[in-house]
């Protein structure tokens, strides 16, 4: 006990780390050691991602079931999204992921304009692939492709009056696609949804590793979040191939 | 100095010279504030007690009100839809708010960390802001009450909840959503710490049976609760735009909805009695001065539960159209889930076996729960089994079978372990008498309420209706005059407890005997719960060692 409120002083933190101790300002009481806290808290960050896959668990299960249902409503409304758009955020996105993890190697290693930059990077490309999505959203709105009331089947019942090269569904498939678009927009928006927050994590970061939060051999919270930012990388990496590229494949 | 006195294990100190320690998780500071910004998790586990009491006095004056419609064959006291919003409230409230946070929320906030010999869990922050949440949804589900109520079921079914219903669903499914993430927090909060947090020497096979069911209902709260968020969410846009989801109409499966909404649901009974079971094996152990018969297989019970937990949720929907290989499937299943709960039972009533058995007011209520907890158990293989299932599926049957496990089994364990731990927690014993006689008045007041129910549910009369034909009057009068028994059973704890803040003898630090590691430390303990991490060197459930202990103390201080 005594020891961690000594700790709390900058001058006694500063004796202790020359001695070669391991002991952290941000050391909570209840730990016996900071390996300890630093463990718990990756544990618990794997734990809280655990349940986020159960959360987008529920949504591949609505895809998969309906997908088999009603496979060519699935293909046509694929057919629709723009796989360069979708290519390009995805890279966008990995590059993100790597901004992100040089940025706990800087913060390990305590350098900390780099670990700055790399967090302003992330922002950055994360910015970028929310940019993209909207624009790819508003184009949706535009053709009347989110689902409701508004929903319009025409361009799936008469492709050609379109220009798109591609069979007319019959009209009650061609309904159909409006599962399709609803499932794009649920597993997409909850997507953005994290990344939204994932931002505003990272304004809350980069000021507090400008000022050298965690560049003294405190990275938790720079681990942990990238933890989480990895995790949208993930999610990513199976929407993309289920929403952009199920019809891709040498038969069409 | 101690006063055993006939009969019992219970030893107080001398009550002319006790005092409570000058200094404890209490008094240690002092104002509101002090408690709505603390981060102590005994302190937490007492706002959970208020509220999860608070909630609970709220559902059950809803289902006083039912069954006080339930008097007549007619619809008199309150209308048809007024009672659909009745037994909906009901629902939510009982389930979501009180059996799920109930035990975790405080027995396992307050014990966990001193059953491990730490100073608090995991996430102490995560742990308040859990409480808040909670809160925010207990809010949220009295603004939907308020504001009108909500008419369907507890179940939300769709298309009803989504097509055909004009009241405050998605009032009612944010709050539920947002109470999930609370059992969310939780779950992680205790996985956490008990991977992490345990005191030099606390193997896992040195812990108490009690964080073992915590380990695993923790499991099934943070695997199961996000799907039922998910499902909410989809149940609020389907209402909201009418995406169609669950919609037939558009392509979408009603269906689909129950298989996400159950895929939760089934495993939340399961979040809602292991605690319970895990308090049982506690108090069992203690009023029969033995180690649990079989830890390792009771251990293991508990993780296997949560395991077959999520693998039977088909059999809320054998009459819904699934295909009748999975029902078969489903069906085993189910029967598969009957083992590691009779293999609780069984260890159970082995330990009890030439015990030195004491009837205290906790080990009284763990004999109603083996009972009650039993006949709910096989009750469920009834509707288990497909055949029995299609008649007494939607019927009373269901009802009384559903109130035997989580009020028999969960509150009858909730009840258990807040009287066996009051003396931790505040440091002061309940009156013995009055609590003995609440504890057989709750039993007695439960079966006369739900036994006729599995009578009516077999004759065919269906749930959720406000009218019943006439032949059915004497055992629906029965049931609630259970019920009114039953109210009283559980008034009386209520008042005797508060009572015994101020009055009730000093407990001392270990007034049951017990060996667990929370009770060695002073009633109520300190803030920083340990002087120093105690060392773990001794078996679990040993009272050898606990003996020995006390021989050695008693002798230092002659």
């Amino acid at each position: 006990m005594d020891s961690a409120l000594a700790t709390t002083d900058p001058a006694d933190l500063h004796a202790e780390q020359e001695h070669g101790h391991v002991s952290l300002p941000q050391h909570r009481h209840h730990f016996e050691t900071v390996e300890q806290q630093r463990e718990a808290g990756s544990f618990g960050m794997w734990l809280f991602l655990l349940t986020e896959i159960m959360f987008f668990g529920g949504m591949f299960l609505a895809y998969l079931l309906y997908r088999n249902w009603y496979y060519p409503a699935f293909v046509v409304g694929s057919n629709q999204l723009s796989v360069r758009i979708g290519t390009f955020n995805t890279m966008v996105l990995i590059t993100s992921g790597f901004c992100m993890a040089i940025g706990v190697w800087a913060a390990e290693v305590r350098k900390r304009s780099l670990l700055t930059a790399m967090l302003v990077t992330t922002t950055l490309l994360g910015v970028l692939f929310l940019s993209l999505k909207y624009d790819e959203y508003h184009e949706k709105y535009e053709l009347h492709h989110i689902p409701g009331n508004n929903f319009n089947v025409s361009m799936f019942t008469n492709p050609a009056g379109y220009g798109i090269k591609e069979a007319p569904l019959p009209p009650d498939m061609a309904q159909k696609t409006q599962v399709f678009f609803f499932l794009y927009f649920a597993m997409t928006g909850m997507h953005a949804l994290h990344m939204i927050i994932g931002l505003g994590i990272l304004c809350w970061l980069i000021p507090r590793a400008r000022r050298g939060d965690f560049s003294s051999g405190y990275v938790a919270p720079v681990e942990n979040f990238a933890l989480y930012w990895h995790f949208i990388d993930v999610v990513w990496l199976f929407l993309y191939p289920l929403l952009y590229l199920i019809n891709r494949h040498p038969m069409h | 100095m101690s006063t055993a006195v006939g009969n019992t294990i219970v030893s107080l100190p001398d009550q002319s010279t006790a005092q409570l320690p000058k200094r404890h998780y209490i008094n240690n500071e002092y104002g509101l504030l002090s408690w709505l910004l603390t981060e102590d998790h005994k302190r937490i586990a007492l706002l959970y007690l208020f509220s999860v009491t608070f909630f609970f006095f709220i559902g059950g004056a809803f289902a006083g009100l039912i069954r006080l419609e339930l008097l007549t064959p007619q619809p008199d006291l309150v209308a048809a839809d007024t009672y659909n919003k009745f037994f909906t409230m009901h629902g939510l409230i009982m389930i979501f708010l009180f059996l799920v946070p109930s035990i975790p929320g405080v027995l396992g906030n307050f014990l966990i960390p001193l059953m491990i010999g730490a100073r608090d869990l995991a996430f102490p922050k995560l742990n308040l802001l859990s409480w808040y949440v909670y809160m925010a949804g207990g809010t949220l589900t009295l603004a939907a009450l308020v504001l009108g109520g909500v008419d369907t079921g507890w179940t939300f079914t769709t298309p009803l909840s989504t097509h055909y219903l004009n009241t405050h669903v998605i009032t009612a499914a944010m709050a539920i959503f947002i109470t999930g993430f609370s059992s969310i927090l939780t779950g992680i909060n205790f996985i956490v710490t008990i991977h992490r947090m345990r005191c030099p020497g606390m193997t896992w096979f040195r812990m108490p049976l009690f964080l073992w069911a915590h380990y695993a209902a923790s499991l099934l709260m943070v695997l199961g609760t996000p799907v039922l968020a998910t499902t909410l969410v989809l149940v609020a846009l389907e209402r909201l735009f009418g995406i169609g989801i669950f919609d037939p109409a558009k392509g979408g499966d009603p269906l689909l909805f129950q298989h996400l909404f159950w895929f939760y649901s089934h495993p939340a009974v399961y979040i809602m009695i292991l605690p319970g079971m895990g308090v049982i094996s506690e108090v069992i152990s203690t009023c029969s001065r033995k180690r649990i018969f079989g830890y390792t297989a009771v251990a293991f019970s508990s993780v296997a539960i949560a395991l077959f937990g999520f693998f039977v949720w088909e059999h809320h929907m054998f009459i819904m159209g699934v295909s009748s290989y999975s029902a078969l499937v489903f069906s085993l299943l189910t029967m598969l889930v009957a083992v590691p709960s009779a293999i609780k039972i069984f260890n159970w009533a082995f330990t009890l076996q030439k015990g030195s058995i004491t009837f205290e007011t906790p080990m009284l209520y763990c004999f109603g729960f083996m009972g009650l907890f039993t006949i709910g158990g096989l009750t469920g293989v009834f509707l288990g089994s497909l055949g029995m299932d299609i008649h007494l599926t939607e019927t009373y049957f269901v009802v009384a079978h559903f109130h035997f496990v989580m009020v028999g089994g969960g509150l009858m364990a909730f009840l258990a372990g807040i009287h066996f731990w009051w003396p931790k927690m505040t440091g002061r014993m309940y009156p013995e008498t009055i609590s003995k006689l609440a504890a057989v008045t709750t039993f007695i007041g439960f079966n006369l309420t739900f036994l006729p129910q599995f009578v009516l549910g077999y004759l065919g009369l269906p749930r959720r209706y406000a009218a019943y034909p006439p032949e059915f009057q004497v055992l629906n009068v029965l049931s609630t005059a259970g019920a009114t028994v039953l109210g009283f059973g559980y008034m009386l704890p209520m008042l005797y407890l508060v009572w015994s803040l101020k009055y009730g003898a000093i407990a001392g630090s270990n007034p049951w005997q017990a060996t667990g590691l929370e009770w060695q430390i002073a009633s109520p303990p300190p803030t920083e719960n340990f002087a120093e991490i105690p060392i773990m060197d001794h078996e679990v459930y040993d009272y050898e060692w606990l003996a020995n202990k006390t021989k050695k103390e008693v002798t230092t201080v002659g």
